[in-house]
């Protein structure tokens, strides 16, 4: 069996790069130029037009989907992490799942945050102060 | 799976690296799952705030100029130029690290020196943008731009701005410092001498996680 060793730790190579490879290269880049140049497309018509609030949602949706779709190519083409072997591959996965907690929470977090500021009226603290009295002494009689 | 990992390999019996890779590797992995966090940490803090506001200064009144193109009004188009540099050092380096599993030395020299070429023009670009912006009255703790809805804005724009782009900024000079050093061992022939050019591998990694994290800062100070 073919292996190597480095500093002692034996591992079995990747294969080396072919032309198959390099082609495997350019294609990505051109993919991700692609995705690129949709993303500005978008981002054009969104500035030039004015859709309605629901419409403008969908698009940055969209916009959205399109870089975690760049940043799975990056990472596994590029970044060569679909050619290494399962445990490693989910013990860099695995954790990061921990964002989709974490995104969720925090925005969800700051929308509630606008919408208390937006909703809150300061009581008068005269009056607050009054109305609290009388219904206290409204209880006692 | 790459083909010349033999089916029912038993990677946890002893005698080699359960992962498949080396040492290093693997903790730049792991330093960079750890870094993700950290900027996953500074976009999502942003987000908290930008939600948490009834409005936000428009991405595209805020950058909508291009060095020597006076007042001309053109959003995205410097971004889009950032982001196409990026994305091509990212190809350049992708080419240095096949070349250094040929072994091919002035390959990886040359492709190294365009990866070099490409991160300083993406750090000249952000200079550009922050001396711009600067001259604008925008820094920390100071806005000029106004909301999307007219109403004035808050700092935090500016605040958030500087501090993302600033740090991403820093990763960029770093890795264009590490690349720097790297391109000189493979010259002076370190790597052909201990057989391997795993070095480029890992510092390759690095500068492909910046290019990815720009993705992520494009989008959402950008685009959305």
């Amino acid at each position: 069996m073919e292996h190597q060793t480095f500093g002692g730790e034996v591992t079995i190579p990747h294969e080396a790069p072919t032309a198959d490879s390099r082609k495997k290269i350019f294609k990505t880049t051109l993919l991700l130029s692609v995705i690129t140049i949709i993303e500005l497309g978008i981002g054009y018509l969104l500035y030039a037009t004015n859709f309605s609030e629901m419409v403008d949602l969908m698009f940055k949706g969209t916009v959205i989907i399109l870089s975690f779709a760049k940043a799975f190519y990056i990472v596994s083409i590029f970044m060569h992490l679909g050619e290494e072997v399962r445990n490693l591959i989910m013990t860099i996965i695995v954790p990061l799942l921990l964002f989709v907690w974490f995104i969720i929470a925090f925005l969800w977090d700051g929308d509630s945050w606008k919408n208390l500021r937006n909703e809150y009226k300061p009581l008068d603290p005269v009056k607050h102060e009054q109305s609290s009295h009388s219904s206290h002494g409204a209880e006692k009689h | 799976m790459a083909h010349s990992v033999p089916a029912n390999q038993k990677w946890w019996s002893g005698g080699k690296s359960p992962f498949n890779v080396e040492y290093g590797k693997l903790m730049m992995w792991y330093f960079l799952m750890s870094d993700a966090f950290t900027f996953g940490a500074f976009l999502i803090s942003y987000g908290t705030v930008r939600f948490s506001s009834n409005s936000w200064p428009d991405p595209n009144f805020v950058f909508k100029s291009f060095p020597f193109a006076g007042h001309a009004n053109l959003p995205l188009v410097f971004v889009s130029l950032m982001t196409f540099i990026l994305i091509v050092s990212s190809v350049t380096m992708v080419l240095a690290v096949h070349e250094g599993h040929r072994g091919n030395k002035k390959g990886v020299i040359k492709w190294m020196l365009w990866t070099i070429i490409g991160g300083f023009a993406f750090l000249g670009c952000q200079a550009w943008e922050w001396t711009h912006l600067y001259h604008e009255n925008a820094w920390w703790g100071r806005n000029p731009f106004p909301n999307a809805d007219g109403t004035i804005a808050s700092s935090n724009f500016s605040n958030f701005f500087f501090t993302i782009t600033g740090f991403h900024g820093f990763h960029v000079f770093s890795g264009v410092v590490i690349n720097i050093i790297v391109t000189i061992m493979a010259w002076k022939g370190v790597f052909e001498r201990r057989g391997h050019y795993l070095m480029i591998e890992k510092i390759g990694l690095y500068w492909h996680f910046v290019d990815l994290v720009w993705v992520f800062v494009f989008l959402f100070f950008y685009l959305v």
